[in-house]
């Protein structure tokens, strides 16, 4: 970068080195406060934490496979409609991203519940006698969490069909490829980019995903996040709950970096 | 409904019949039919917005007439996907797949046909030599430059032996030599083997160039169909006179066989057989006139540009008439502000 290009971020900067980076430089701190790596050791080394870290993973795999699978199709119908529905496509995925985290899941609890709207049509039209268990579980965590980081996943990819010229799939469907044929052989591997951000923002959205599992989860269902809180909030420990982050944090990075190895060279395959 | 081949169609390999089709208020075609025979190229010829490219779209499945019909070796097309009419097309910006390899490129539409892999190797390997593409099998497009991305476009047209091959402008980003040097080689191949091809072009001299027979197209209509020499030489209309070669087109009425008595009063000496008292369209073209010719037209240079084989001069004739003349390059240009005469025998007058 210029000397001249890096004057206008100086203000950011300095916002991001007071408030963001000295804040968890000092928190990471905590961790080693003792002068051992103890709380690493704890971290790392017992089964119960492990299994959290795995939960998480978990969770976040399958969240970011949902997504995409719901998220491909919406982006690919979204780039390829008339002006009109790409507009109202737009609103649809957009409109819940403007609101709040919090009041949308309170919202998946009113839906979800044993008592929730959607248990008791479910009951009232005889599809189910007893209630669905919707909350409090895996599930719940599974469809708030989708329902948030979807939009992450269908703008990119929706960006890279966009960016196909509409005279290759033509030109496929005139050289005889049937649709599922120009699926496969054009639009899937033309649009990989899109598909490979969309899937790594949700993914490390989802590793540190707190408000929907600690609500939607109601306790039962623990991920590195939820933990985390709980070390702060109730345990009061500090330099255990700053270890937890360190992991979190250097596992997200490592994904991160994984991710910008593959998506770097476009078109060489 | 008639059958596909009535008499003397019998040759006719594609037949367009009464397609027509709108959006919205718009008329891009309107009620087209042409008839292209085996192994012929006729080039559709027309301005933007002619309505040539949706006709294209039409013979290859992209767009649906509103109606009218397609057939193709006397088999209806109209509601075939494009992917079932076996039908080869060059796209204005080749369309190439870009993240498969020239090779790949050239054996989709075969692997489309589960063709064999020894055979598509065989038969890719035939359509790159064809173009003069043999040994850049595992470049990707981009590595390419313009005029071979063409070639591979070309190859991967013909590589299936569709029962016809469509070409949309493919000339269109080659500079000029390039463009004439392809020109050349797509008509040597199309002949070669024996494709019928429709051709799209908005370039006159390119459509001459090319051509077995050329389709003036204008608003949604067929203007005229006829060979290359036809249309330049007796274009059936003003349209035609002016969109192809450079003219001079006046307008008069027959005063006696032979005679077309300009608005002017001036009276033309012409061979042609119009009715006295027909409204006639007479067409000049510059590089008809000469010296000695028997209609006499005296004017003044008011422009004069030089072009390497010929002078193309403006003249202001008296009555205010103006013409383009070209003479072939010998000597000075003549300056502008001089006063020459220029002559046209009967013969060289097309009268419309």
């Amino acid at each position: 970068m210029t000397a001249r290009g890096f004057w206008p971020a100086l203000p950011a900067l300095i916002l991001l080195l007071v408030f963001f980076l000295f804040p968890v430089v000092r928190m990471l701190g905590f961790s080693v406060e003792a002068g051992t790596l103890d709380w690493y050791a704890k971290a790392l080394g017992e089964g119960l934490y492990l299994r959290v870290f795995w939960n998480t993973f978990e969770i976040a795999l399958l969240v970011t496979l949902v997504c995409l699978l719901l998220g491909y199709p919406l982006g690919y119908l979204m780039a390829t409609t008339t002006p009109g529905w790409a507009t109202f496509g737009f609103i649809c995925v957009l409109l819940p991203l403007w609101t709040s985290v919090l009041v949308r899941t309170y919202a998946w609890m009113v839906l979800l519940g044993r008592n929730g709207v959607l248990n008791r049509t479910l009951m009232e039209s005889g599809l189910t006698t007893d209630p669905l268990p919707l909350l409090h579980n895996f599930t719940g965590v599974l469809i708030g969490m989708v329902h948030v980081l979807l939009p992450y996943m269908v703008l990119p990819i929706y960006g890279a069909v966009r960016r196909v010229d509409p005279a290759i799939p033509a030109a496929a469907a005139g050289l005889g490829a049937s649709s599922a044929r120009i699926f496969w052989r054009i639009y899937l591997p033309l649009t990989l980019n899109g598909i490979f951000a969309g899937s790594v923002l949700v993914f490390v959205l989802s590793l540190g995903f707190f408000i929907t599992p600690a609500l939607l989860g109601g306790g039962r269902v623990m991920m590195i996040a939820v933990l985390i809180e709980q070390q702060v909030r109730e345990t009061l420990n500090w330099p255990f709950a700053a270890a937890l982050s360190a992991v979190l944090l250097v596992f997200t990075f490592a994904v991160y970096a994984l991710a910008q190895r593959f998506t770097q060279p476009e078109a060489t395959r | 409904m008639r059958t596909a081949k009535g008499s003397g169609e019998g040759s006719a390999e594609l037949l367009i019949e009464g397609v027509a089709k709108r959006f919205g208020d718009v008329v891009a075609l309107d009620h087209v039919s042409l008839q292209v025979a085996q192994g012929e190229l006729l080039t559709i010829l027309g301005p933007s917005g002619s309505g040539k490219t949706t006709l294209l779209k039409v013979v290859a499945g992209f767009e649906a007439p509103d109606a009218g019909r397609v057939t193709v070796g006397g088999a209806d097309i109209t509601a075939l996907p494009p992917a079932k009419r076996d039908i080869g097309m060059v796209f204005q910006n080749y369309a190439l797949f870009p993240h498969l390899s020239v090779k790949a490129n050239v054996a989709f539409p075969l692997e489309m046909r589960n063709v064999g892999k020894a055979e598509i190797d065989r038969r890719v390997g035939e359509a790159l030599a064809m173009v003069e593409l043999a040994g850049y099998e595992a470049r990707l497009p981009k590595q390419l430059s313009g005029g071979q991305q063409q070639r591979v476009a070309l190859a991967r047209a013909i590589v299936f032996n569709p029962r016809l091959l469509l070409l949309d402008e493919p000339f269109g980003a080659l500079d000029r030599k390039l463009r004439e040097t392809m020109q050349l080689e797509v008509r040597r191949l199309q002949r070669r083997l024996g494709l019928t091809t429709i051709f799209i072009t908005h370039d006159q001299e390119e459509a001459l160039v090319l051509s077995d027979r050329i389709a003036v197209m204008n608003k949604g209509a067929i203007q005229q169909i006829a060979t290359t020499t036809e249309i330049y030489e007796r274009p059936a209309n003003d349209f035609v006179a002016d969109f192809v070669g450079e003219s001079n087109i006046l307008h008069g009425t027959m005063s006696a066989p032979g005679l077309v008595a300009l608005p002017d009063g001036r009276k033309l000496m012409v061979d042609s057989e119009a009715a006295p008292g027909a409204r006639v369209g007479v067409l000049m073209r510059p590089e008809r006139f000469a010296p000695g010719g028997i209609n006499e037209f005296t004017g003044e240079i008011v422009e004069a540009v030089y072009l390497g084989t010929s002078f193309k001069l403006r003249l202001a004739c008296e009555g205010g008439q103006e013409l383009l003349v070209r003479q072939p390059a010998r000597g000075a240009l003549p300056a502008a502000g001089t006063t020459i005469t220029v002559g046209i025998d009967p013969e060289a007058i097309h009268v419309f």
